[in-house]
Protein backbone atom coordinates (compact mmCIF):
# COMPACT_ATOMS: atom_id res chain seq x y z
CA UNK A 1 0.00 0.00 0.00
CA UNK A 2 1.14 3.56 -0.65
CA UNK A 3 -0.40 6.82 0.41
CA UNK A 4 -0.92 9.61 -2.13
CA UNK A 5 1.31 11.90 -0.04
CA UNK A 6 4.19 9.44 -0.45
CA UNK A 7 3.92 8.76 -4.18
CA UNK A 8 2.48 11.91 -5.87
CA UNK A 9 4.58 15.00 -6.63
CA UNK A 10 1.64 17.41 -6.53
CA UNK A 11 -1.66 17.22 -4.65
CA UNK A 12 -3.56 20.52 -4.54
CA UNK A 13 -6.94 22.20 -4.57
CA UNK A 14 -8.14 25.49 -6.05
CA UNK A 15 -11.26 27.31 -7.14
CA UNK A 16 -12.63 26.54 -10.57
CA UNK A 17 -14.85 29.62 -10.58
CA UNK A 18 -16.69 30.78 -7.44
CA UNK A 19 -18.94 27.73 -7.13
CA UNK A 20 -16.58 24.79 -7.69
CA UNK A 21 -13.38 23.45 -6.18
CA UNK A 22 -10.99 21.39 -8.27
CA UNK A 23 -8.51 18.91 -6.82
CA UNK A 24 -5.48 17.67 -8.77
CA UNK A 25 -3.01 14.85 -8.21
CA UNK A 26 0.06 14.71 -10.48
CA UNK A 27 2.87 12.23 -10.90
CA UNK A 28 6.29 12.92 -12.35
CA UNK A 29 6.71 9.24 -13.25
CA UNK A 30 4.22 8.36 -16.00
CA UNK A 31 4.65 4.64 -15.34
CA UNK A 32 3.68 5.08 -11.70
CA UNK A 33 0.67 7.17 -12.83
CA UNK A 34 -0.46 4.32 -15.08
CA UNK A 35 -0.17 1.84 -12.22
CA UNK A 36 -2.12 4.11 -9.88
CA UNK A 37 -4.76 4.54 -12.56
CA UNK A 38 -4.95 0.76 -13.08
CA UNK A 39 -5.87 0.20 -9.40
CA UNK A 40 -9.08 2.16 -10.03
CA UNK A 41 -8.98 3.59 -6.48
CA UNK A 42 -9.12 7.20 -7.66
CA UNK A 43 -12.55 7.78 -9.14
CA UNK A 44 -15.63 9.96 -8.79
CA UNK A 45 -17.08 7.72 -6.05
CA UNK A 46 -13.97 8.18 -3.87
CA UNK A 47 -14.18 11.98 -4.10
CA UNK A 48 -17.92 11.87 -3.43
CA UNK A 49 -17.24 9.85 -0.26
CA UNK A 50 -14.28 11.98 0.94
CA UNK A 51 -16.15 15.25 0.48
CA UNK A 52 -19.71 14.13 1.17
CA UNK A 53 -21.10 15.24 -2.19
CA UNK A 54 -23.25 13.33 -4.67
CA UNK A 55 -21.26 11.21 -7.10
CA UNK A 56 -23.05 12.71 -10.10
CA UNK A 57 -21.81 16.15 -8.97
CA UNK A 58 -18.15 15.08 -9.24
CA UNK A 59 -16.45 15.62 -12.59
CA UNK A 60 -13.53 13.18 -12.48
CA UNK A 61 -11.00 13.20 -15.34
CA UNK A 62 -7.76 11.26 -15.61
CA UNK A 63 -5.40 13.26 -17.86
CA UNK A 64 -2.96 10.72 -19.26
CA UNK A 65 -0.59 13.00 -21.13
CA UNK A 66 0.02 15.04 -17.95
CA UNK A 67 0.03 11.97 -15.65
CA UNK A 68 -2.67 13.67 -13.61
CA UNK A 69 -6.08 13.08 -12.05
CA UNK A 70 -8.53 15.93 -11.67
CA UNK A 71 -11.78 16.01 -9.71
CA UNK A 72 -14.07 19.04 -9.66
CA UNK A 73 -16.89 19.30 -7.15
CA UNK A 74 -19.40 21.89 -5.96
CA UNK A 75 -18.33 23.97 -2.96
CA UNK A 76 -20.30 23.76 0.28
CA UNK A 77 -20.45 27.57 0.25
CA UNK A 78 -19.69 29.80 -2.78
CA UNK A 79 -16.34 31.62 -2.59
CA UNK A 80 -16.53 34.56 -0.21
CA UNK A 81 -20.15 33.96 0.79
CA UNK A 82 -21.14 33.83 4.46
CA UNK A 83 -19.58 30.77 6.08
CA UNK A 84 -16.96 30.14 3.41
CA UNK A 85 -13.68 29.11 5.02
CA UNK A 86 -11.38 29.20 1.99
CA UNK A 87 -11.93 32.00 -0.55
CA UNK A 88 -9.26 30.63 -2.92
CA UNK A 89 -10.16 26.98 -2.28
CA UNK A 90 -6.44 26.28 -1.83
CA UNK A 91 -6.58 24.11 1.32
CA UNK A 92 -9.19 21.46 0.59
CA UNK A 93 -6.86 18.73 -0.63
CA UNK A 94 -5.83 17.13 2.69
CA UNK A 95 -8.34 14.23 2.80
CA UNK A 96 -6.75 12.92 -0.37
CA UNK A 97 -3.22 12.76 1.04
CA UNK A 98 -3.94 9.70 3.16
CA UNK A 99 -5.77 7.70 0.51
CA UNK A 100 -4.04 4.35 0.19
CA UNK A 101 -3.24 3.01 -3.25
CA UNK A 102 -2.73 -0.76 -3.37
CA UNK A 103 0.63 -0.86 -5.18
CA UNK A 104 2.37 -4.02 -4.00
CA UNK A 105 5.60 -3.78 -5.95
CA UNK A 106 6.45 -0.14 -5.21
CA UNK A 107 10.13 0.54 -5.75
CA UNK B 1 7.14 35.54 -38.98
CA UNK B 2 7.76 31.99 -37.76
CA UNK B 3 7.05 32.61 -34.10
CA UNK B 4 5.15 35.10 -31.98
CA UNK B 5 6.82 35.98 -28.68
CA UNK B 6 4.99 37.14 -25.57
CA UNK B 7 6.21 38.10 -22.11
CA UNK B 8 3.98 38.08 -19.05
CA UNK B 9 5.50 39.78 -16.04
CA UNK B 10 3.67 38.25 -13.10
CA UNK B 11 0.74 36.20 -11.82
CA UNK B 12 -1.23 39.34 -11.17
CA UNK B 13 -0.23 42.95 -11.73
CA UNK B 14 1.03 44.05 -8.32
CA UNK B 15 2.26 40.63 -7.17
CA UNK B 16 5.77 41.73 -8.12
CA UNK B 17 8.56 40.24 -10.27
CA UNK B 18 12.32 40.49 -10.51
CA UNK B 19 13.44 43.56 -12.50
CA UNK B 20 16.28 41.45 -13.89
CA UNK B 21 13.74 38.97 -15.34
CA UNK B 22 12.15 41.76 -17.36
CA UNK B 23 15.57 42.87 -18.68
CA UNK B 24 16.41 39.33 -19.80
CA UNK B 25 12.91 38.76 -21.17
CA UNK B 26 13.06 42.00 -23.18
CA UNK B 27 16.39 40.90 -24.70
CA UNK B 28 14.49 37.92 -26.17
CA UNK B 29 12.54 40.48 -28.24
CA UNK B 30 8.88 39.90 -27.34
CA UNK B 31 6.20 41.19 -29.72
CA UNK B 32 3.99 42.08 -26.76
CA UNK B 33 4.28 42.27 -22.98
CA UNK B 34 1.53 42.35 -20.42
CA UNK B 35 0.07 41.10 -17.20
CA UNK B 36 -3.25 39.86 -15.93
CA UNK B 37 -4.88 42.17 -13.41
CA UNK B 38 -6.99 39.61 -11.57
CA UNK B 39 -10.15 37.51 -11.62
CA UNK B 40 -13.03 36.45 -9.37
CA UNK B 41 -10.53 34.42 -7.35
CA UNK B 42 -10.16 36.82 -4.39
CA UNK B 43 -13.92 36.64 -3.91
CA UNK B 44 -16.90 38.91 -4.52
CA UNK B 45 -15.86 41.87 -2.35
CA UNK B 46 -13.53 43.58 -4.81
CA UNK B 47 -15.99 43.57 -7.70
CA UNK B 48 -18.71 44.89 -5.40
CA UNK B 49 -16.66 47.55 -3.62
CA UNK B 50 -14.91 48.71 -6.81
CA UNK B 51 -11.52 48.22 -5.20
CA UNK B 52 -8.31 46.48 -6.21
CA UNK B 53 -6.99 43.64 -4.07
CA UNK B 54 -3.40 44.59 -4.88
CA UNK B 55 -2.01 47.77 -3.41
CA UNK B 56 -1.64 50.94 -5.46
CA UNK B 57 2.08 51.06 -4.60
CA UNK B 58 2.86 47.54 -5.81
CA UNK B 59 0.72 47.86 -8.95
CA UNK B 60 2.43 51.13 -9.82
CA UNK B 61 5.85 49.58 -9.39
CA UNK B 62 5.00 46.62 -11.66
CA UNK B 63 3.33 48.86 -14.23
CA UNK B 64 6.11 51.47 -14.29
CA UNK B 65 8.81 49.00 -15.32
CA UNK B 66 6.52 47.48 -17.96
CA UNK B 67 5.55 50.82 -19.53
CA UNK B 68 9.18 51.97 -19.69
CA UNK B 69 10.21 48.66 -21.30
CA UNK B 70 7.31 48.62 -23.80
CA UNK B 71 7.84 52.22 -24.92
CA UNK B 72 11.60 51.67 -25.33
CA UNK B 73 11.01 48.52 -27.42
CA UNK B 74 8.04 50.09 -29.31
CA UNK B 75 5.79 47.12 -28.51
CA UNK B 76 2.31 46.95 -26.99
CA UNK B 77 1.73 46.55 -23.26
CA UNK B 78 -1.60 44.93 -22.43
CA UNK B 79 -3.26 44.64 -19.01
CA UNK B 80 -6.13 42.15 -18.70
CA UNK B 81 -8.88 42.42 -16.07
CA UNK B 82 -7.58 45.80 -14.97
CA UNK B 83 -7.72 46.66 -11.29
CA UNK B 84 -8.39 43.09 -10.19
CA UNK B 85 -12.05 42.75 -11.14
CA UNK B 86 -12.33 44.72 -14.39
CA UNK B 87 -15.27 46.94 -13.39
CA UNK B 88 -15.39 50.63 -14.31
CA UNK B 89 -13.76 51.91 -11.08
CA UNK B 90 -11.02 49.28 -11.45
CA UNK B 91 -10.37 50.31 -15.04
CA UNK B 92 -10.33 54.03 -14.19
CA UNK B 93 -7.97 53.54 -11.23
CA UNK B 94 -5.54 51.66 -13.46
CA UNK B 95 -5.76 54.37 -16.14
CA UNK B 96 -5.00 57.01 -13.51
CA UNK B 97 -1.88 55.08 -12.52
CA UNK B 98 -0.77 54.80 -16.15
CA UNK B 99 -1.19 58.56 -16.69
CA UNK B 100 0.72 59.28 -13.48
CA UNK B 101 3.61 57.04 -14.48
CA UNK B 102 3.71 58.52 -18.00
CA UNK B 103 3.93 62.01 -16.50
CA UNK B 104 6.63 61.02 -14.04
CA UNK B 105 8.70 59.15 -16.64
CA UNK B 106 8.08 61.47 -19.60
CA UNK B 107 6.44 58.69 -21.64
CA UNK B 108 3.91 59.22 -24.41
CA UNK B 109 1.71 56.69 -26.17
CA UNK B 110 -1.76 55.98 -27.49
CA UNK B 111 -3.84 54.18 -24.87
CA UNK B 112 -7.06 52.21 -25.21
CA UNK B 113 -9.51 51.55 -22.39
CA UNK B 114 -11.84 48.65 -23.10
CA UNK B 115 -14.90 48.88 -20.89
CA UNK B 116 -16.60 45.75 -19.62
CA UNK B 117 -19.08 46.89 -17.00
CA UNK B 118 -22.65 46.18 -18.16
CA UNK B 119 -25.61 48.41 -17.38
CA UNK B 120 -28.72 46.89 -15.80
CA UNK B 121 -30.87 48.23 -18.67
CA UNK B 122 -28.74 46.57 -21.35
CA UNK B 123 -28.80 43.26 -19.50
CA UNK B 124 -32.56 43.37 -18.95
CA UNK B 125 -32.95 43.85 -22.71
CA UNK B 126 -30.78 40.76 -23.24
CA UNK B 127 -32.86 38.79 -20.71
CA UNK B 128 -36.05 39.84 -22.50
CA UNK B 129 -34.53 38.80 -25.81
CA UNK B 130 -33.80 35.34 -24.37
CA UNK B 131 -30.06 35.84 -24.83
CA UNK B 132 -28.91 34.68 -21.38
CA UNK B 133 -28.54 31.31 -19.68
CA UNK B 134 -27.25 30.21 -16.26
CA UNK B 135 -23.90 28.60 -15.45
CA UNK B 136 -23.15 26.22 -12.57
CA UNK B 137 -26.37 25.75 -10.60
CA UNK B 138 -27.62 29.33 -10.89
CA UNK B 139 -31.26 30.07 -11.64
CA UNK B 140 -32.06 31.70 -14.99
CA UNK B 141 -31.17 35.39 -14.92
CA UNK B 142 -34.07 37.75 -14.21
CA UNK B 143 -34.51 41.51 -14.13
CA UNK B 144 -34.80 41.60 -10.31
CA UNK B 145 -31.40 39.91 -9.87
CA UNK B 146 -29.82 42.33 -12.31
CA UNK B 147 -31.34 45.35 -10.55
CA UNK B 148 -30.21 44.08 -7.14
CA UNK B 149 -26.62 43.61 -8.33
CA UNK B 150 -24.03 46.16 -7.23
CA UNK B 151 -21.92 45.60 -10.32
CA UNK B 152 -21.92 43.25 -13.30
CA UNK B 153 -19.09 42.79 -15.78
CA UNK B 154 -18.91 40.87 -19.03
CA UNK B 155 -15.79 38.82 -19.69
CA UNK B 156 -14.39 39.82 -23.06
CA UNK B 157 -12.68 37.52 -25.53
CA UNK B 158 -9.60 38.33 -27.62
CA UNK B 159 -11.46 40.26 -30.34
CA UNK B 160 -11.83 43.68 -28.63
CA UNK B 161 -8.16 43.52 -27.61
CA UNK B 162 -7.08 42.78 -31.19
CA UNK B 163 -9.31 45.64 -32.37
CA UNK B 164 -7.61 48.05 -29.95
CA UNK B 165 -4.29 47.04 -31.53
CA UNK B 166 -5.84 47.73 -34.97
CA UNK B 167 -6.78 51.12 -33.57
CA UNK B 168 -3.12 51.88 -32.94
CA UNK B 169 -3.10 51.55 -29.16
CA UNK B 170 0.26 50.79 -27.62
CA UNK B 171 -1.05 50.51 -24.07
CA UNK B 172 -4.29 48.58 -23.67
CA UNK B 173 -6.18 48.42 -20.41
CA UNK B 174 -8.91 45.83 -20.68
CA UNK B 175 -11.79 45.60 -18.26
CA UNK B 176 -12.78 42.06 -17.31
CA UNK B 177 -11.24 39.74 -19.86
CA UNK B 178 -10.93 35.99 -20.10
CA UNK B 179 -7.47 35.33 -18.65
CA UNK B 180 -5.86 34.02 -21.88
CA UNK B 181 -7.67 36.53 -24.15
CA UNK B 182 -5.11 39.33 -23.79
CA UNK B 183 -2.52 36.94 -25.25
CA UNK B 184 -4.64 34.96 -27.72
CA UNK B 185 -5.82 38.29 -29.19
CA UNK B 186 -2.45 39.63 -30.40
CA UNK B 187 -1.14 36.20 -31.45
CA UNK B 188 -4.20 35.34 -33.55
CA UNK B 189 -4.20 38.87 -35.00
CA UNK B 190 -0.56 38.30 -36.06
CA UNK B 191 -1.74 35.31 -38.08
CA UNK B 192 -1.02 32.43 -35.71
CA UNK B 193 -3.33 29.46 -35.23
CA UNK B 194 -5.92 29.80 -32.48
CA UNK B 195 -5.00 26.52 -30.72
CA UNK B 196 -1.38 27.37 -29.79
CA UNK B 197 -2.32 31.04 -29.34
CA UNK B 198 -4.96 30.17 -26.72
CA UNK B 199 -2.70 27.62 -25.12
CA UNK B 200 0.07 30.21 -24.84
CA UNK B 201 -2.46 32.52 -23.22
CA UNK B 202 -3.22 29.87 -20.63
CA UNK B 203 0.50 29.54 -19.85
CA UNK B 204 0.99 33.32 -19.67
CA UNK B 205 -2.02 34.22 -17.53
CA UNK B 206 -0.29 33.59 -14.20
CA UNK B 207 3.28 34.63 -14.92
CA UNK B 208 5.95 32.18 -13.77
CA UNK B 209 3.47 29.61 -12.39
CA UNK B 210 4.55 26.96 -14.93
CA UNK B 211 8.06 26.99 -13.46
CA UNK B 212 10.02 25.74 -10.48
CA UNK B 213 10.53 27.31 -8.03
CA UNK B 214 7.01 28.65 -8.52
CA UNK B 215 6.76 32.30 -7.43
CA UNK B 216 5.36 35.47 -9.02
CA UNK B 217 7.77 36.38 -11.84
CA UNK B 218 8.07 36.62 -15.64
CA UNK B 219 7.26 33.89 -18.15
CA UNK B 220 8.11 33.92 -21.86
CA UNK B 221 6.10 32.08 -24.52
CA UNK B 222 6.88 31.38 -28.15
CA UNK B 223 3.85 30.57 -30.31
CA UNK B 224 4.70 28.57 -33.41
CA UNK B 225 2.65 26.89 -36.11
CA UNK B 226 1.47 23.91 -34.07
CA UNK B 227 3.15 24.21 -30.69
CA UNK B 228 4.32 26.58 -27.99
CA UNK B 229 7.56 26.86 -26.03
CA UNK B 230 7.48 28.00 -22.43
CA UNK B 231 10.60 29.35 -20.71
CA UNK B 232 11.19 31.68 -17.74
CA UNK B 233 13.63 34.57 -18.26
CA UNK B 234 14.86 34.42 -14.65
CA UNK B 235 17.86 32.04 -14.56
CA UNK B 236 16.89 30.76 -11.10
CA UNK B 237 13.69 29.21 -12.54
CA UNK B 238 13.06 26.35 -14.94
CA UNK B 239 10.01 25.20 -16.84
CA UNK B 240 9.75 21.42 -16.54
CA UNK B 241 7.14 19.08 -18.07
CA UNK B 242 5.67 18.52 -14.58
CA UNK B 243 5.46 22.26 -13.85
CA UNK B 244 3.84 22.98 -17.21
CA UNK B 245 1.43 20.03 -16.98
CA UNK B 246 0.54 21.07 -13.44
CA UNK B 247 -0.30 24.56 -14.58
CA UNK B 248 -2.41 23.20 -17.45
CA UNK B 249 -4.82 21.98 -14.74
CA UNK B 250 -5.00 25.37 -13.00
CA UNK B 251 -8.47 26.68 -12.08
CA UNK B 252 -10.33 24.69 -14.71
CA UNK B 253 -13.08 22.22 -13.99
CA UNK B 254 -11.81 19.94 -16.76
CA UNK B 255 -8.14 19.35 -17.62
CA UNK B 256 -8.95 18.73 -21.26
CA UNK B 257 -11.83 20.99 -22.25
CA UNK B 258 -11.39 24.73 -21.82
CA UNK B 259 -14.42 26.78 -22.80
CA UNK B 260 -13.58 30.25 -24.10
CA UNK B 261 -15.82 32.98 -25.56
CA UNK B 262 -15.46 31.83 -29.18
CA UNK B 263 -14.79 28.14 -28.86
CA UNK B 264 -13.25 25.20 -27.07
CA UNK B 265 -9.55 24.53 -26.48
CA UNK B 266 -9.01 20.77 -26.28
CA UNK B 267 -5.78 19.71 -24.57
CA UNK B 268 -6.48 15.98 -24.28
CA UNK B 269 -3.81 15.08 -26.85
CA UNK B 270 -1.16 17.52 -25.63
CA UNK B 271 2.44 16.33 -25.42
CA UNK B 272 4.78 17.98 -22.92
CA UNK B 273 8.47 17.70 -23.88
CA UNK B 274 11.54 19.19 -22.25
CA UNK B 275 13.60 20.76 -25.06
CA UNK B 276 16.40 21.55 -22.61
CA UNK B 277 16.65 21.73 -18.85
CA UNK B 278 14.60 24.95 -18.59
CA UNK B 279 12.18 25.11 -21.53
CA UNK B 280 9.18 22.96 -22.40
CA UNK B 281 7.46 22.40 -25.73
CA UNK B 282 3.73 21.65 -25.74
CA UNK B 283 2.06 20.39 -28.91
CA UNK B 284 -1.17 18.60 -29.82
CA UNK B 285 -3.73 21.19 -28.69
CA UNK B 286 -6.81 21.76 -30.87
CA UNK B 287 -9.33 24.57 -31.17
CA UNK B 288 -12.96 24.11 -32.16
CA UNK B 289 -14.88 27.32 -32.85
CA UNK B 290 -18.20 27.52 -31.01
CA UNK B 291 -21.47 27.54 -32.97
CA UNK B 292 -22.59 30.47 -30.83
CA UNK B 293 -20.28 33.15 -29.44
CA UNK B 294 -20.92 33.60 -25.69
CA UNK B 295 -19.78 36.07 -23.05
CA UNK B 296 -19.68 35.19 -19.38
CA UNK B 297 -21.24 37.62 -16.91
CA UNK B 298 -20.00 38.05 -13.35
CA UNK B 299 -21.98 40.06 -10.85
CA UNK B 300 -22.29 40.55 -7.11
CA UNK B 301 -24.92 41.91 -4.75
CA UNK B 302 -24.76 43.30 -1.24
CA UNK B 303 -25.51 40.74 1.47
CA UNK B 304 -25.30 42.98 4.56
CA UNK B 305 -22.48 44.36 6.71
CA UNK B 306 -19.85 42.50 8.65
CA UNK B 307 -17.71 42.83 11.74
CA UNK B 308 -15.24 40.32 13.14
CA UNK B 309 -13.11 39.75 16.22
CA UNK B 310 -10.14 37.39 16.63
CA UNK B 311 -9.26 35.56 19.85
CA UNK B 312 -7.81 32.31 21.15
CA UNK B 313 -7.93 30.04 24.15
CA UNK B 314 -5.14 28.06 25.84
CA UNK B 315 -7.45 26.63 28.50
CA UNK B 316 -7.66 22.80 28.34
CA UNK B 317 -10.91 22.69 30.32
CA UNK B 318 -12.59 24.95 27.76
CA UNK B 319 -11.00 23.17 24.79
CA UNK B 320 -12.42 19.89 26.12
CA UNK B 321 -15.98 21.24 25.87
CA UNK B 322 -15.69 23.78 23.09
CA UNK B 323 -18.80 22.65 21.19
CA UNK B 324 -21.14 23.02 24.14
CA UNK B 325 -19.39 26.26 25.12
CA UNK B 326 -20.11 27.75 21.71
CA UNK B 327 -23.75 26.63 21.90
CA UNK B 328 -24.12 28.37 25.25
CA UNK B 329 -22.35 31.41 23.85
CA UNK B 330 -24.74 31.59 20.90
CA UNK B 331 -27.79 31.50 23.19
CA UNK B 332 -26.34 34.21 25.46
CA UNK B 333 -25.62 36.49 22.51
CA UNK B 334 -29.12 35.98 21.09
CA UNK B 335 -30.73 36.89 24.43
CA UNK B 336 -28.56 39.97 24.93
CA UNK B 337 -29.03 41.18 21.35
CA UNK B 338 -32.79 40.80 21.73
CA UNK B 339 -32.57 42.83 24.95
CA UNK B 340 -31.10 45.79 23.09
CA UNK B 341 -33.62 45.49 20.30
CA UNK B 342 -31.91 43.34 17.65
CA UNK B 343 -34.00 40.27 16.75
CA UNK B 344 -32.31 37.10 15.38
CA UNK B 345 -33.65 37.92 11.89
CA UNK B 346 -31.44 41.02 11.72
CA UNK B 347 -28.10 39.26 11.96
CA UNK B 348 -26.25 35.97 11.51
CA UNK B 349 -23.37 34.98 13.79
CA UNK B 350 -20.63 32.50 13.07
CA UNK B 351 -17.70 31.47 15.27
CA UNK B 352 -14.89 29.85 13.29
CA UNK B 353 -12.70 27.50 15.33
CA UNK B 354 -9.12 27.15 14.09
CA UNK B 355 -7.50 24.02 15.49
CA UNK B 356 -10.78 22.17 14.94
CA UNK B 357 -12.41 22.81 11.56
CA UNK B 358 -11.58 26.42 10.68
CA UNK B 359 -10.15 25.47 7.27
CA UNK B 360 -12.50 22.77 6.00
CA UNK B 361 -15.71 23.21 8.07
CA UNK B 362 -18.22 20.65 6.82
CA UNK B 363 -15.58 18.84 4.74
CA UNK B 364 -13.26 18.26 7.73
CA UNK B 365 -12.92 14.50 8.27
CA UNK B 366 -10.90 14.78 11.53
CA UNK B 367 -13.29 15.12 14.45
CA UNK B 368 -10.92 14.89 17.42
CA UNK B 369 -9.20 18.08 18.65
CA UNK B 370 -5.54 17.45 19.51
CA UNK B 371 -4.31 21.04 19.67
CA UNK B 372 -3.31 22.69 22.96
CA UNK B 373 -4.78 25.98 21.79
CA UNK B 374 -7.72 27.01 19.61
CA UNK B 375 -8.15 30.18 17.58
CA UNK B 376 -11.54 31.79 16.99
CA UNK B 377 -12.87 34.30 14.54
CA UNK B 378 -16.20 35.66 15.71
CA UNK B 379 -18.15 37.03 12.78
CA UNK B 380 -21.45 38.86 12.61
CA UNK B 381 -23.30 39.71 9.41
CA UNK B 382 -25.92 42.35 10.15
CA UNK B 383 -28.59 44.22 8.24
CA UNK B 384 -26.63 47.41 8.97
CA UNK B 385 -23.08 48.09 10.13
CA UNK B 386 -24.43 49.34 13.49
CA UNK B 387 -26.25 46.06 14.07
CA UNK B 388 -23.19 44.02 13.08
CA UNK B 389 -20.97 46.10 15.40
CA UNK B 390 -23.38 45.89 18.33
CA UNK B 391 -23.94 42.13 18.12
CA UNK B 392 -20.24 41.51 17.57
CA UNK B 393 -19.30 43.58 20.64
CA UNK B 394 -21.70 41.51 22.72
CA UNK B 395 -20.42 38.26 21.18
CA UNK B 396 -16.82 39.26 21.92
CA UNK B 397 -17.62 40.08 25.57
CA UNK B 398 -19.55 36.83 25.95
CA UNK B 399 -16.63 34.81 24.51
CA UNK B 400 -14.36 36.41 27.10
CA UNK B 401 -16.60 36.09 30.14
CA UNK B 402 -19.18 33.28 29.66
CA UNK B 403 -19.05 30.68 32.40
CA UNK B 404 -18.59 26.95 31.75
CA UNK B 405 -18.45 23.84 33.95
CA UNK B 406 -15.13 23.41 35.76
CA UNK B 407 -13.93 26.92 34.83
CA UNK B 408 -10.66 27.91 36.55
CA UNK B 409 -9.82 30.93 34.37
CA UNK B 410 -12.27 33.22 36.11
CA UNK B 411 -10.81 36.46 34.73
CA UNK B 412 -11.39 35.63 31.09
CA UNK B 413 -11.62 32.71 28.66
CA UNK B 414 -9.89 34.24 25.67
CA UNK B 415 -6.68 35.96 24.64
CA UNK B 416 -7.43 38.90 22.33
CA UNK B 417 -4.36 39.94 20.31
CA UNK B 418 -5.69 43.38 19.32
CA UNK B 419 -6.99 46.58 20.80
CA UNK B 420 -9.36 47.50 19.21
CA UNK B 421 -10.64 43.95 19.33
CA UNK B 422 -13.47 44.50 16.86
CA UNK B 423 -12.86 44.96 13.14
CA UNK B 424 -15.48 46.45 10.82
CA UNK B 425 -15.38 44.71 7.44
CA UNK B 426 -18.03 46.94 5.88
CA UNK B 427 -20.36 45.70 3.17
CA UNK B 428 -20.34 42.02 2.35
CA UNK B 429 -21.04 40.92 -1.21
CA UNK B 430 -21.97 37.60 -2.74
CA UNK B 431 -21.81 36.33 -6.29
CA UNK B 432 -25.30 36.64 -7.70
CA UNK B 433 -24.73 36.66 -11.46
CA UNK B 434 -22.80 33.86 -13.11
CA UNK B 435 -24.43 33.48 -16.49
CA UNK B 436 -23.61 33.63 -20.17
CA UNK B 437 -25.05 35.97 -22.73
CA UNK B 438 -25.09 35.66 -26.50
CA UNK B 439 -24.01 39.03 -27.89
CA UNK B 440 -24.63 40.24 -31.46
CA UNK B 441 -20.88 40.14 -31.99
CA UNK B 442 -17.72 39.88 -29.83
CA UNK B 443 -17.37 43.70 -29.67
CA UNK B 444 -20.73 45.28 -28.84
CA UNK B 445 -20.50 44.75 -25.07
CA UNK B 446 -16.98 46.19 -24.84
CA UNK B 447 -16.67 49.78 -26.10
CA UNK B 448 -13.12 50.98 -26.75
CA UNK B 449 -12.04 54.49 -25.83
CA UNK B 450 -8.73 55.91 -27.09
CA UNK B 451 -6.60 58.68 -25.63
CA UNK B 452 -3.13 60.05 -26.13
CA UNK B 453 -1.14 59.95 -22.93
Amino acid sequence: MARIRDIAQICKSKNAGPFMVTIDVLFEDHDLYRRVKATGVLNAALFAKLYGVAEQDVLFTPYDTAAAFKATLPRLVPAGDFGDTDVYGAQQHAPLLDVDIPLNDLR
Amino acid sequence: MNEYRMLSTSGILGYGYAEESLKIGMSWEPHVIGCDGGSTDPGPYYLGAGKSFCSRLSVKRDLRLMLIAAVAAKIPCIIGTSGGAGGEPHLQDTATLVREIAREEGLSFRMALIHSEQSAESLIERINAGATRPLAKMKPLDAATVKRATRIVGMMGPEPIARALDGGAQVILAGRSSDPAQWAGPAIRAGFNPAPSWYAGKMLECGAEPTVPKEPDNIFLRVRDDHIICEPPNPIRRSTPLAVANFALHENSSPIHHTEPGGLLDTSECVFEAINDRAVKVSGMTWTPAKTYTIKLEGVEEAGFRAISICGTRDPVLIGQVDSYLETHRAKVAAKAASFGVPPTDYTMLVRTYGKDGVMAGWEPVKEITSHELGFVIEVLGKTQDIANAVLAMARTSMLHADFPGRLCKEGNMAFPYSPSDIELGAMYRFSVFHVVTPKDPYEMFPIEYETV
